[in-house]
């Protein structure tokens, strides 16, 4: 049958963009800020959170696997996307117009930006502590881009799993998907507060 | 107000359209401006009719009348679907009265425009051929009756067998555009009512694949513009979730089944 043999490539591609975006590089998204959040708690809990982190078995592994190939998936696949879309949020102002394109930009804001955070954290051959981002954040041209960074990164998860739910049919019905955009928006603002709040930890105690 | 003095009113009274046009498929458009009489309850193929009769524009220039289309005139056939002041609609079932001015009306150029407010909507019923929007029926003997339909089921189906095709949805949708291939959000609608109906779920899994296929579900970037503009309120954004729930369970089942 011609219609079986039909390319489902691109279905594929999609539907593994959006899982990667919540299984694992969403999980370590909240991961990575529940370690950052030790810093309000002070340098010694930050420090201790960081050598827990570098002990786990086959690091290296673990991290290529589980955070940078979906990440770079993720990513790339992502620009792909936003590339492809059209974006009419001036003609058409509805709400979820606007989140749509919303999505798109954020999502292109947080690709630059991580590539940024790894270039100064993670491949700057610096030992990772408390001291070394309280030195990287004192910077007021670093804060400002941790800040955006942070605010684009946790709008783009949180509206990223409210369309997740559809793309997955979790919530099909209008009121199903009108009560998850109120939580995920609640989810936004308390996931930016902490990540703001540990950004802040970072920057006036030392 | 008499009838005598609502001559008198009407004779004064002009509104005023800015209309896009192109002369052929190839040509650059051009927005042309037309003051037309008013008359009470006129719509806008009252008013385009009005501009056929006397084919001069604003500056008092003859121009070549502008060239439509439409049908049913009662908002069911879809051939009238404009961009009128800003939104797809049907020029049929928009009032001048209603409408604020001067009056915007341009082609919907998500399709091909053969002539100024005339397109080709053929990729639209290419797409219910891939998604085959039909119900088989035939057979080369008697096939008897079908299965019943659950009356639950028949109310909210009934509803989206409202669509008329008329390309709003396809038009507002920020995912058709030249650098994809999106179906658009009617086709997937169209599968799900056809899906619904007992007979025609005999032949489910040929719409989920096609939903799978090339330009797709997975195309749906959830602006949900499509369920805003269409003008018999179908819940669009509901068959989609519904289809892409339905479909992901297919492609899980028939791939773990192999």
């Amino acid at each position: 049958m011609a219609i079986a043999t039909a390319n489902h490539r691109d279905f594929l591609f999609r539907r593994l963009h959006t899982l990667a975006g919540v299984v694992p590089v969403g999980l370590f998204l909240l991961e990575h800020f529940f370690t950052n959040a030790t810093a309000t708690e002070g340098p010694t809990a930050f420090n201790n959170a960081v050598n827990t982190i570098q002990h786990i078995p086959y690091l290296h592994v673990v991290e290529f696997v589980f955070i940078f190939l979906p990440l770079i998936y993720h990513g790339v696949y992502g620009l792909y996307v936003a590339y492809t879309s059209g974006y009419n949020a001036q003609q058409y102002t509805w709400l979820r117009n606007r989140m749509f394109a919303l999505q798109r930009i954020t999502g292109v804001i947080t690709f630059i930006f991580i590539i940024y955070h790894l270039w100064t954290t993670r491949f700057s051959g610096q030992e990772p502590n408390f001291n070394f981002v309280h030195n990287l954040v004192s910077n007021p041209i670093n804060f400002w881009i941790m800040l955006i960074g942070v605010v684009a990164a946790t709008f783009h998860f949180s509206n990223g799993l409210w369309s997740f739910m559809v793309h997955w049919g979790i919530t099909v019905g209008p009121r199903a998907q009108r009560i998850s955009a109120v939580v995920m928006m609640v989810f936004f603002v308390i996931l930016a507060f902490v990540g703001i709040d540990a950004l802040l930890a970072f920057v006036h105690t030392a | 107000m008499s009838v005598a003095e609502q001559d008198m009113n009407s004779k004064k009274k002009v509104v005023r359209l800015l209309i896009e046009r192109q002369d052929d498929p190839n040509s650059s458009p051009y927005t042309e401006t037309f003051d037309i009489p008013w008359r009470p309850g006129m719509n806008i193929i009252a008013a385009l009719m009005e501009i056929q009769r006397n084919p001069v524009n604003a500056s008092g220039e003859k121009v070549r009348p502008v060239a439509w289309e439409s049908n049913c005139l009662e908002e069911v056939c879809g051939a009238c679907t404009m961009v009128i002041n800003g939104k797809p609609r049907q020029a049929c079932s928009a009032l001048l009265d209603q409408l604020s001015q001067p009056i915007t009306i341009k082609p919907i150029r998500t399709f091909p425009v053969i002539r100024d407010l005339v397109v080709n909507r053929s990729r639209m019923f290419d797409a219910l051929k891939r998604v085959k929007a039909w119900i088989p029926i035939d057979g080369t003997y008697d096939l008897g009756p079908g299965p019943r339909m659950p009356e639950a089921d028949r109310q909210w189906a009934y509803e989206l067998a409202k669509c008329f095709t008329c390309g709003a949805c396809v038009e507002a949708c920020p995912n058709v555009n030249e650098k994809t291939s999106f179906i658009g959000p009617f086709a997937i609608s169209q599968a799900r009512l056809f899906n619904t109906h007992p007979t025609g779920a005999m032949h489910k899994k040929d719409r989920f694949e096609a939903l799978m296929g090339e330009g797709g579900i997975h195309e749906c970037g959830n602006s949900q513009n499509c369920v805003q503009v269409c003008p018999k309120g179908i819940p669009l954004i509901t068959s989609i979730a519904a289809m892409n729930r339905a479909v992901d369970g297919y492609a899980f089942s028939s791939w773990l089944g192999k």
